[in-house]
């Protein structure tokens, strides 16, 4: 993974053992050479995703399988006004970000143990894509699609049994 | 709706929202197609059907809209979708007019994007299931008493047909007695929302309160009376569509909540905490001028414009006189026909005079007249003597038991300023009398 931005070793140590779990990879994290300003749109000051997504799979080290972006700011794409994550599908990178998903951009009162809780779940999420999983329609299951925080808190930190059984498919795949 | 995907077109000039489209309807399993302008999609439409398509309306070269009524032209119905900058919000609700199914104003807010495309794609599960039973649409459907020939009346029936086909918003203006309920009754009912019902709520003849627990439905115990769970109106229309008569009488309170729903299409009931979602069109009707209503500040400007997508005006009977010969037979037809008898004509003389009249009550005013005469005529013509001879006749000399009661019962209720309870007890009948002669004299609350 790169990370854009300082994110605390507890949440890293927590990322490392949701992709052990539900991937059987481990987690390596590297500091974020990419100049951000290059991406930001002053007009809507928030970030393009698209762009960091390209520039993130070209950082992409060659024993990494995917390669997942951690973001602070504010990421978009050209026709929707805000994403919490993208990645592409059967791709090899992704990008997630934490700043929609704070409780306080909301008017709610700062929860950092839900702020965490909801970045693993976008960055499974991605990752599921990145995978080659497209959304599901078990209301609980991690690869249901979310556009609001409300919709995270609602589905598990996990994937459905159908899932589940096509990740596992797929990973088979790498592990040769 | 996993057996077979639903295709969707993506048409666009920049890449870039090209490959974000296509990455989000990929992610969310759709069949994904895009097309750099509008020659190309139309190309590619030769080749294959798509469900969904998804425009831009500006593009060089062709735009959105005519690529719309080309496809219109190759006998194609995928279900179309106009994407637009803020600055041609104009022209995608001219769009809508003519057919397209909805627009969304760039950039989206990924909910919206998700809730539009999950409807479309009900619609089409929806219209595939329907397919065996479904002819093509080529003329109107029950439309049995719109009649006229006049241009004013035909105006209306074209827009009733292109507005039918899409999922806006219309409010529909004219005075009391012209017909709007027809009109609602006509647009749903060649609307690929057919196979769903049509729900009808008269808002002036409800206090705030009822009306809420009308539209909403209310849970057990949610206030006095409310002895077991109710679906609200908004529940009962979805799939089809909701008819608002009288919206310019709904408190300022209603109008915010009336807002929010058609905003994200899901309330709770009355006492209740669950969400509800219903997809379901909405259909307005009134009579008094909204957009002053607006301009005073009696009506939220917002919600005007939130329902105003299409208007559609009809003429009252002294600007389309050369109906009433028509209307006057199809009258006669309809109650000879209910009161079996056999078909009576007009003197000259009369219908030279009903032609004349005033008509404050419109269509319903002459087919009250057409009724009564046909009563006490001779059975075999309608003549002069049987007509009332002009407006002050009408109110004093022949007034009918009906009259009287409408009469009576207005008066009590302005009385008791529309309590209904008070009123019923007044006039010594249960509620549900009430509501009915009501809805029989077709009373209104009058402006204050
Ligand atoms: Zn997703
Ligand atoms: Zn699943």
């Amino acid at each position: 993974m790169v990370s854009c931005g300082h994110f605390e070793k507890s949440v890293i140590d927590k990322i490392s053992h949701d992709l052990l779990l539900f991937f059987g990879f481990p987690l390596a994290v590297k500091e974020c050479s990419l100049d951000l300003g290059s991406f930001y749109n002053p007009t809507r000051r928030q970030y393009d995703a698209n762009m960091i997504l390209k520039a993130i799979s070209e950082l992409t080290s060659p024993d990494a399988i995917k390669t997942i972006g951690l973001m602070r700011v504010d990421i978009y794409i050209p026709i929707l006004t805000y994403i919490f994550g993208q990645s592409i599908l059967n791709g090899s990178a992704g990008i997630v970000s934490l700043y929609r998903l704070r409780n306080e951009l909301y008017g709610l009162e700062q929860d950092n143990n839900l702020l965490t809780e909801r970045f693993r779940k976008v960055i499974v999420h991605e990752l599921g894509h990145a995978f080659g999983l497209i959304h599901c329609h078990n209301p609980s299951c991690i690869m249901r699609s979310s556009t609001y925080v409300e919709d995270l808190d609602q589905k598990n930190l996990d994937f459905c049994f159908k899932c589940k059984t096509e990740l596992d498919r797929r990973l088979s795949a790498y592990r040769t | 709706m996993a057996e077979k995907k639903v295709s969707i077109l993506v048409v666009d000039d920049e890449e870039s929202v090209r490959d974000s489209l296509y990455n989000w309807f990929i992610d969310d399993g759709y069949d994904v197609e895009c097309a750099e302008n509008a020659k190309q999609a139309l190309i590619m439409l030769e080749a294959r059907d798509f469900d969904i398509i998804l425009a831009d309306i500006k593009m060089p070269g062709m735009d959105g809209m005519e690529m719309h009524r080309r496809i219109k032209t190759l006998n194609k119905e995928p279900i179309f979708i106009i994407m637009t900058a803020f600055a041609s919000v104009d022209t995608a609700v001219q769009a809508l007019k003519n057919g397209a199914y909805d627009y969304v104003t760039k950039p989206f807010d990924p909910d919206d994007l998700s809730h539009l495309i999950r409807n479309a794609a009900s619609h089409i599960t929806l219209r595939e299931e329907n397919k065996s039973l479904k002819e093509r649409i080529t003329t109107l459907e029950d439309v049995d008493d719109l009649i006229g020939e006049s241009e004013g009346m035909k105006q209306v029936l074209r827009e009733v047909e292109s507005v039918a086909q899409s999922n806006s918003s219309v409010i529909i203006t004219g005075e009391s007695g012209t017909g709007k309920e027809l009109i609602a009754r006509a647009i749903h009912s060649n609307s690929p929302r057919k196979y769903f019902p049509l729900i009808t709520v008269h808002c002036g003849a409800l206090t705030e309160s009822l009306l809420e627990s009308e539209l909403f439905g209310h849970e057990k115990g949610a206030f006095t009376g409310a002895t077991f769970n109710r679906k609200g109106r908004f529940e009962m229309a979805d799939g089809g569509t909701i008819f608002l008569d009288e919206i310019g009488t709904i408190s300022p309170k209603m109008q915010i909540e009336l807002l929010r729903v058609l905003e994200t299409r899901t309330f709770v009931r009355v006492g209740g905490n669950k969400e509800i979602t219903s997809d379901f069109r909405v259909i307005c009707a009134t009579n008094r001028d909204l957009k002053s209503m607006v301009k005073n500040g009696i009506f939220r400007e917002d919600l005007y414009y939130r329902l105003n997508v299409v208007n559609i005006r009809i003429p009252p009977l002294r600007e389309r006189v050369e109906d009433i010969p028509l209307l006057v037979n199809h009258f006669i037809r309809k109650y000879c026909k209910s009161m079996s008898r056999d078909l009576i004509s007009v003197e000259p003389a009369a219908l030279n005079h009903l032609q004349k009249l005033e008509y404050p009550g419109n269509v319903r005013e002459l087919e009250n007249m057409i009724e009564r005469a046909i009563v006490i005529g001779n059975g075999k013509e309608i003549k002069l003597r049987d007509l009332p001879m002009g407006r002050e006749v009408m109110s004093s000399s022949i007034e009918s038991l009906d009259d009287l009661e409408k009469k009576h019962i207005a008066s009590m209720l302005d009385k008791y300023n529309w309590n209904i309870s008070r009123a019923s007890k007044a006039l010594n009948v249960d509620r549900a009398t009430l509501y009915n002669k009501i809805k029989k004299y077709d009373l209104k609350k009058s402006d204050r």
